[in-house]
C-alpha cells in the first residue's frame, strides 16, 4: 500500500493554487491528509498532480467577525478544539470536535479537508449543516460565497468548479445562552458516527422554544436538517414528550444501509439520537427556570 | 515455589530494545542490494485464468522480474504446500499451490510476484500485470456449500465437503430417550482474523558462495518452514536456514507456512539478489489465514435436577478454499464442548465445508471458544427453562476436584485418551462468583431497571488442554565467557518466551537474569523445533529448559567441587559463580568452570567429566495439562441503541504453577481483549459472491482502550503432575470463556424483553432488531 | 523513477538533508532512508497508530504524511525519546515496570502519543488516558498495562518536575 507516482506542488499563495488547478487536469488538493493519504496509499485515487496546501499563506485563522465565526479552510481541527473562542461562542462545534477521530488525526486534519471530503458521517459536516454555514470559495474568477446547504453536490463530492478551492467557512453564531448538543453513535470512540444528531435551541424565559436547528448525519449522502422536527417544537414548551413525539418523524427520513447497519436501524438511531440531543440542548439552554 | 527468580514478576529481557525502537522486526531488515516484491492477487472469489501478460509490467523501469507459476515450476520439486495435519476424515485434499495456476479460488490468492527496486515500483508493476480471468460461480456460505447443486469451490472437485467426522462416546440417543428435558439451540459463531499489528513478511538471501538460502520470516514455526522449503526447493537442511526475527504478534495465523514464503525465497534465488516482501494490511485481510463461521445445531438432555444426560448435534465448519492447517479447528471445538462437565453421552457430527474464501486456521483459542460457547449457551438455556440459577446448573454438572485425574471418554486428535490432570472447577467458579457479587446482583439489576437501565450478568467456565507435545528442544550451555546461553526451537512472537525460558534456567544457574541469553527461532541454532502454538511453550519448552538446566547445574557443581576441593553438597551457585557455601573467596566463576571442560591440548579433563558444559533436552510429554477458569461479566445494554458497555469483568484462571505473575496477567488481559472483540466487534464479512466487505481496520473493528473495561484477574493454582514445573499454558486461555460470558450477560440484561441470543458476535443493530422482534412476539404480532 | 525533491529536516535533534521521491511517505523515509526503524507500519491507512511520530512536537501519523512535507520541520521518533544510551525515558521505564508491552510492535506509536498527551495533561484520569490511547491499536495487552504505565509515568514525570 504505497502511493502511486504523481507530481508534487507546494504553492505558497492562493493565486498559485488556483493557477495550478487551472493547468492540471487530474489534481488532488492535499490538506491535512487524513483522508487523501489513505486513499493514495490504497491507490483508490490516482492523481497526476498533488497540490499541497500546507504551505499556503492565509488559509488558517479563527476569528469572530460581525457575529459570525470565521475559520480558514486549513485550520487544524486541533486548533479549533483548543480555541477559546470556539468553546465559548460555538460550543456545538467544540463538542463535535471531541468526537472527530483521535488526537493524532486532529493534529493534522483540517476543517476544510473534512468539509471537502464530505463523508456523510463526518461530524464537522453535520456541524456546518446545523449552523447554516457559508462557504467561501476562491477560483479563477475570484471569490464567491454560498450556503453550505448547496455545498454537497453528490456523494462525497463538493460543489466546487475544477479551478476552485475552499478558502474559509463562516458560521453564524447563536446568541449566548442557547442550548446545544452533539450526540453521536459510533461503534468505537473516534470512529465516524454511524448516525449523529446536532441540535441548537433557543428558549424564552417561559421555556418555550423560539428557535431550533436539528440536523441528522449518517443517513444518506449528506447530513439533513430535519425541518419537520424544528417546526414541531418551535413555539412549544420544551418537554420530553414533545421531543419524543417530534423525533418520531426521523424514522421516515431517507436512509442508506450498508454491511454494518441496515437503513432501518439508522432511521431508528436518528429518532433516538435527535431526541437525546434535544433533551441535552434543552438542559443547557438558558431559558425556563434560570 | 518462589525462588530467586521463579515465581517472580521479573523484568522482561525483551523490553529495553522494544521500548527504544532497537528491536529487529522483519521489515527492519535491510540488506545491501536488496529488491522488494509485491504480489498480484486475485480480485475474484472464483475464476479460471486464461492467460497472464507480464509485458507492460516488465517494461516499467525499476521492475526486474515477474514470475508466475509456470516460471517457478522448473525449480519446484512440489508445487503445492502440503501442510495439513494428518486425519482420516478428509474426503479430498486441497493443498495451496505456490502461485495460482489455471484457477483462483479466493479473493487475494497470489497469482504472480513482481520483483522491483522497491515496494513502490513493485506495486506500480503489479498493477500492470494483466491477468485474463474467466469468472466462475463462487460459494460464500459454508451451509450452502454442502447443499445439492451448490457451485464447486474448485471447479474440478466432486463436491465441497472437505472432511467429515464424528466425535463422541456413550449411548447418546438412549440418553435422550428417557430425558426429562431436551433443549435445542441453533448457534452461529464467527471469529475473525488475528490482526497482529505487524503483518507477515519474508526476506530471502541466497549466499552463492556457500549455496545457502536464508529466509527471515515472521513465522511461529521456523523449523517447519525450513522443512517445507527443503521439500519444495529440493535442498538439504544445510542449505536452508530459517530465522524468525522479532515478531509483532502471532496469534495463530503466523504458524502457517504460506505461498509468499516459498515464492519470495525462490524468487531471490532466481534473481540472485536479496529480496523482501512485506505484507500490507489489505493483503492481511485477504491472504493471511483467519477463523470464520461455525453453524451448530446442538441438543442437550437433562434430568429433572438439571444433570446432563447427553449432548448431541451437528456442526458445519467453514474451511475456506484450501487446507492450510487441517481439521484441528472443528475438532478442537467439538472436543471442548463437554470437557469440564460430567457428560455421560456425547456425539457431535462435524462437516467441514470448502468455501471460496481465505483458508481457515486457528486464531488464538483455536476452536475452544466456540465449543465453550455452545455448552455454556446450552446450560444457560437449561437454567432458563428449569428456572434455576445459571451458576447452580453448572455447579451440579462440573467435574469435581476429588475425581482428578479424570479420564474422559474423549480421544485427542492423535488418538490418545484425554485426561483432565488437575484442577478444582467448582471452586474456581465459586471464587469468581463471590468476587463478582453474583448473589447480590439481582437487587442491583432490579434497582437499575426501575430507572430504565438494563444491567446483566453472565458467566462462563472453560477448560483447555495446553502444552501440546510431543516435545520441544532446548539446549543450555555455559560458555567460556561465563554467560548462560539458552537455545530453543520454541518461537517468540511477543509473549515473553525469552524471559520465560531465562527465568527457568536462571533459577538453577545463579538467579541472574542478565547473565542469560536466549536464542529462539533460528534453525541454525538448534536442529529440531516445533515452535509456538497451542499454549505450549511454557509447558513443553519450559520443561525441557528446566531439565537441561538441572543437568548443566549438576555438571558445573561436579567440576567446581574438584576445582575448589569442596564437597558438592557444600557448594552453592550465586550469580555467575559457584562458591563454598557462604564463602565468596572460595569460588570459581562460570567462565573458569566452562574453560576446564573446553579442553586444553595435551591435558586431561577433570576426573569423570565429559567435555563441554551444556545439555540438550527434548522432554517428551504427550498428555496435555488442562488449564481452566471462569469469567464473570457485568454489562449495561442501551436498549435504544443496542450499545453494550462492559461494566465489570472478572477473569479467574488456573494455569498451574505461575513462573511470572506479571506475564501471566498480560496473557490473560490480551486474550480477554480478543474475546471481547469476538463477542461485540470483530466480523470478517463477505458478500454473497464471496467478496470480502471488511478489508481495512476502519471496517473490521478491533477493540481500543476506550472499549476495554478494567479486567480483574484472580488466580487459582493447581500444579499439574504432568511436568516437573507444574505449569500449564496460558497463551490462549484468556480468550476462551469471554464471548460466552458476555452473550450470557447481554441476554440477562434483556430478560425483560424476552430476547434470546444464539450468536457471537452481536452488533448493536442486531440487538435492537432482536428487541424489536421480541416486542412484536409479545404483542402477538406475527414475526417474519 | 518518479519526481524527487531535496529536503532538509531535523530528526531527534539531528539535521538531515536528503533527496526523496515526492510520493514517499514520511514513515518510509524515516525507516528506509534514515534507518530509524523504530517507527512501525501496521496499516498505512491511519488507523492503527503504530507509525505515530511527533511532528513539531505534535503527534501525527507518519504513514499519512509525505516526506517532502517534513521539509524544514522537526520530527521526533521513538529513538529520540530517551535522554541517552542506556537511559530510558520515565515513560519507557513505566512501560517496562507495568508490562505495558508484549510484542512491542505498537509501542513506539503509543509512546510518542503519550509523550504529547502527558505534556498537555500532567495529571490525567484513567478515562482521559483511555481516550488519548483510542487512536492506537494494541493486539497483545488489552491496554490495561498501557493505561497503568501512562498513569504511573504521569506520577514519575510530576516527581521529576517537583524534584527540580
Amino acid at each position: 500500500m504505497k502511493p502511486p507516482p504523481f507530481r508534487y506542488h507546494d504553492p505558497q499563495t492562493i493565486a498559485e493554487v488556483v493557477g495550478l488547478l487551472r493547468s492540471c487536469d487530474n489534481a488532488k488538493l492535499l490538506a491535512g491528509g487524513q483522508s487523501l493519504m489513505p486513499m493514495l496509499n490504497m491507490r483508490f485515487v490516482l492523481p497526476d498532480d498533488v497540490i499541497d496546501l500546507n504551505r499556503v499563506e492565509g488559509l488558517a485563522y479563527i476569528r469572530e467577525t460581525d457575529g459570525a465565526l470565521e475559520v480558514g479552510a486549513m485550520t487544524r481541527q486541533r486548533d479549533l478544539e483548543f480555541a477559546q473562542l470556539v468553546r465559548a461562542r460555538c460550543p456545538l462545534m467544540h463538542e463535535a470536535l471531541l468526537q472527530v477521530g483521535h488526537r493524532q488525526t486532529r493534529n493534522r486534519g483540517t476543517l476544510g479537508g473534512s468539509l471537502c471530503q464530505l463523508d456523510p458521517s463526518a461530524e464537522l459536516v453535520a456541524v456546518a449543516t446545523a449552523l447554516d454555514a457559508t462557504v467561501i470559495v476562491v477560483g479563477a474568477r475570484g471569490a464567491r460565497e454560498f450556503d453550505f446547504a448547496a455545498f454537497p453536490a453528490a456523494y462525497m463530492t463538493p460543489a466546487l468548479e475544477p479551478d476552485e478551492l475552499l478558502s474559509g467557512v463562516r458560521f453564524a453564531l447563536w446568541p449566548r445562552g442557547h442550548g446545544h448538543a452533539f450526540v453521536e453513535f459510533a461503534r468505537r470512540h473516534g470512529d465516524f458516527a454511524m448516525v449523529s444528531a446536532a441540535v441548537l435551541l433557543e428558549e424564552d424565559r417561559a421555556g418555550t422554544i423560539t428557535r431550533a436547528s436539528v440536523t441528522v448525519g449518517g443517513l444518506g449522502p449528506a447530513p439533513v436538517r430535519v425541518r419537520e422536527v424544528e417546526r414541531a417544537i418551535v413555539g412549544n414548551a420544551a418537554s420530553e414528550t414533545l421531543f419524543r413525539d417530534a423525533c418520531e418523524s426521523c424514522r421516515t427520513l431517507d436512509a442508506v444501509g450498508d454491511v454494518h447497519a441496515p437503513a432501518s436501524y439508522r432511521q431508528h438511531l436518528a429518532a433516538v439520537l435527535s431526541r437525546r440531543a434535544l433533551a441535552q440542548a434543552h438542559a443547557r439552554a438558558a431559558g425556563a427556570g434560570q | 515455589m518462589n525462588g530467586k527468580v521463579f515465581g517472580r514478576s521479573v523484568e522482561r529481557l525483551e523490553d529495553a530494545d522494544l521500548l527504544q525502537g532497537a528491536a529487529r522486526f522483519i521489515d527492519d531488515i535491510r540488506i545491501p542490494g536488496m529488491l522488494e516484491a509485491a504480489f498480484v492477487r486475485s480480485p475474484h472469489a472464483h475464476a479460471a485464468i486464461r492467460g497472464i501478460d507480464k509485458s507492460a509490467a516488465l517494461a516499467l523501469p525499476g521492475v526486474h522480474r515477474v514470475f508466475v507459476l509456470a516460471d517457478l515450476m522448473p525449480h519446484l520439486q512440489i508445487e503445492r504446500l502440503v501442510v495439513g495435519l494428518p486425519s482420516k476424515s478428509y474426503k479430498q485434499d486441497h493443498h495451496r499451490p505456490a502461485l495460482a495456476g489455471d484457477e483462483v479460488v479466493h479473493v487475494g490468492e497470489p497469482v504472480a510476484i513482481v520483483v522491483a527496486d522497491n515496494r513502490y515500483v513493485a506495486e506500480d508493476g503489479a498493477a500492470l500485470v494483466e491477468v485474463d480471468y474467466d469468472p466462475l460461480p463462487a460459494v460464500a456460505d459454508c451451509r450452502d456449500a454442502l447443499g445439492a447443486g451448490a457451485p464447486r469451490v474448485h471447479r474440478h472437485a466432486p463436491h465441497n465437503l472437505l472432511a467429515e467426522f464424528a466425535l463422541g462416546y456413550g449411548d447418546v440417543d438412549g440418553a435422550f430417550g428417557g430425558a426429562a428435558h431436551v433443549l435445542r439451540e441453533s448457534i452461529w459463531q464467527h471469529r475473525g482474523g488475528s490482526h497482529s499489528i505487524e503483518c507477515r513478511g519474508a526476506v530471502a538471501v541466497h549466499d552463492a558462495m556457500e549455496d545457502r538460502l536464508t529466509l527471515w520470516s515472521s513465522t511461529q514455526m521456523p523449523h517447519a518452514a525450513q522443512r517445507l522449503l527443503c521439500d519444495m526447493l529440493g535442498r538439504d537442511e544445510n542449505r536452508v536456514r530459517v530465522i524468525t526475527p522479532d515478531v509483532g504478534g502471532g496469534f495463530g495465523p503466523k504458524l502457517v507456512f504460506y505461498p509468499e514464503d516459498v515464492v519470495t525465497a525462490l524468487a531471490a534465488l532466481l534473481v540472485g539478489r536479496p529480496l523482501k516482501w512485506i505484507e500490507d494490511r489489505r493483503e492481511h485481510f485477504v491472504a493471511t489465514t483467519q477463523e470464520r463461521d461455525q453453524y451448530w445445531e446442538a441438543e442437550i438432555a437433562v434430568d429433572g435436577n438439571a444433570r446432563i444426560l447427553g449432548i448431541r448435534g451437528n456442526l458445519i465448519h467453514d474451511h475456506g478454499a484450501y487446507t492450510a492447517r487441517g481439521v484441528n479447528l472443528p475438532h478442537n471445538s467439538a472436543e471442548t464442548l463437554p470437557l469440564q462437565y460430567e457428560v455421560p453421552a456425547y456425539r457431535m457430527n462435524v462437516r467441514v465445508a470448502l468455501t471460496n474464501k481465505v483458508p481457515v486456521t486457528p486464531v488464538r483459542g483455536a476452536g475452544h471458544p466456540q465449543g465453550t460457547f455452545v455448552i455454556e449457551r446450552l446450560l444457560d438455556r437449561v437454567a432458563r427453562e428449569l428456572k434455576l440459577d445459571r451458576a447452580e446448573v453448572r455447579r451440579r454438572n462440573l467435574i469435581h476436584a476429588d475425581k482428578m485425574p479424570y479420564t474422559t471418554q474423549l480421544k485427542a486428535r492423535g488418538g490418545m485418551p484425554i485426561i483432565l490432570d488437575s484442577g478444582d472447577y467448582p471452586k474456581c467458579q465459586h471464587q469468581a462468583l463471590a468476587h463478582a457479587g453474583w448473589e447480590t446482583f439481582g437487587a442491583r439489576q432490579q434497582a437499575a431497571r426501575a430507572h430504565g437501565r438494563y444491567l446483566g450478568i453472565g458467566l462462563a467456565n472453560y477448560c483447555k488442554g495446553t502444552g501440546r507435545g510431543p516435545f520441544e528442544a532446548v539446549t543450555v550451555r555455559i560458555g567460556p565467557s561465563g554467560k548462560v546461553h539458552v537455545y530453543s526451537g520454541a518461537a517468540a512472537m511477543g509473549q515473553s518466551t525469552r524471559t520465560m525460558l531465562a527465568q527457568i534456567v536462571a533459577e538453577q544457574l545463579g538467579g541472574k537474569m542478565e547473565n542469560v541469553t536466549v536464542t529462539t527461532g533460528d534453525t541454525a541454532a538448534i536442529s529440531m523445533g516445533m515452535g509456538g502454538s497451542n499454549s505450549r511453550q511454557t509447558v513443553i519448552a519450559g520443561s525441557s529448559a528446566h531439565a537441561a538446566a538441572l543437568k548443566v547445574r549438576a555438571k558445573a557443581l561436579k567440576i567446581a567441587s574438584q576445582m575448589l576441593d569442596v564437597a558438592e553438597s557444600d557448594l552453592e551457585i550465586e550469580g555467575d559463580r559457584i562458591q563454598a557455601t557462604g564463602m565468596r573467596e572460595k569460588s570459581a566463576s562460570f567462565g573458569e568452570i566452562a574453560r576446564t571442560v573446553a579442553g586444553t591440548a595435551g591435558y586431561a579433563l577433570p576426573a569423570g567429566v565429559t567435555p563441554g558444559l551444556e545439555a540438550t533436552e527434548h522432554l517428551v510429554i504427550d498428555d496435555m495439562a488442562h488449564a481452566n477458569g471462569t469469567a464473570v461479566v457485568e454489562v449495561e445494554v442501551d436498549a435504544e441503541t443496542g450499545a453494550v458497555g462492559i461494566v465489570k469483568f472478572i477473569a479467574l484462571h488456573d494455569c498451574g504453577r505461575i513462573i511470572n505473575p506479571m506475564l501471566v496477567d498480560g496473557q490473560i488481559l490480551g486474550g480477554t481483549a480478543h474475546g471481547i472483540g469476538n463477542a461485540l466487534f470483530e466480523w470478517m464479512g463477505y458478500d454473497d459472491n464471496a467478496q470480502p466487505v471488511t478489508t481495512n481496520l476502519g471496517e473490521y473493528l478491533l477493540v481500543t482502550a476506550t472499549e476495554m473495561p478494567h479486567i480483574e484477574i484472580l488466580h487459582h493454582e493447581s500444579p499439574t503432575p504432568l511436568n516437573p514445573l507444574g505449569v500449564k499454558g496460558i497463551g490462549e486461555c484468556g480468550v476462551i470463556p469471554v464471548a460466552a460470558a458476555i452473550i450470557s450477560a447481554i441476554e440477562d440484561a434483556l430478560m425483560p424483553f424476552g430476547v434470546h441470543l444464539a450468536q457471537a458476535p452481536i452488533s448493536p443493530a442486531q440487538i435492537v432488531a432482536l428487541i424489536e422482534a421480541a416486542r412484536e412476539r409479545m404483542q402477538g404480532t406475527p414475526t417474519k | 523513477m518518479s519526481e524527487t525533491r531535496n529536503i532538509a529536516l531535523t530528526v531527534n535533534g539531528t539535521r538531515y538533508e536528503r533527496e526523496v521521491e515526492v510520493r514517499m511517505t514520511l514513515a518510509d523515509f524515516l525507516r528506509q532512508q534514515l534507518g530509524l526503524t523504530g517507527t512501525h507500519l501496521g496499516c498505512e491507512q491511519g488507523v492503527c497508530g503504530a507509525c505515530t511520530i511527533l511532528f513539531d512536537d505534535y503527534s501525527a501519523r507518519s504513514c499519512l504524511m509525505l516526506a517532502v512535507q517534513a521539509n524544514g520541520h522537526q520530527v521526533t521518533t521513538v529513538e529520540g525519546l530517551a535522554s541517552g544510551p542506556g537511559h530510558l525515558h520515565p515513560l519507557q521505564q513505566a512501560f517496562r515496570d507495568n508490562h505495558g508491552l508484549q510484542c512491542g510492535f505498537c509501542t513506539p506509536g503509543i509512546l510518542t502519543t503519550l509523550v504529547e498527551f502527558l505534556r498537555e495533561h500532567p495529571a490525567p484520569t484513567e478515562g482521559e488516558v483511555r481516550v488519548a490511547l483510542s487512536g492506537n491499536l494494541c493486539r497483545c495487552t488489552g491496554y490495561q498495562g498501557i493505561v497503568a504505565a501512562a498513569l504511573d509515568a504521569a506520577k514519575r514525570l510530576q516527581a521529576d518536575v517537583e524534584s527540580r
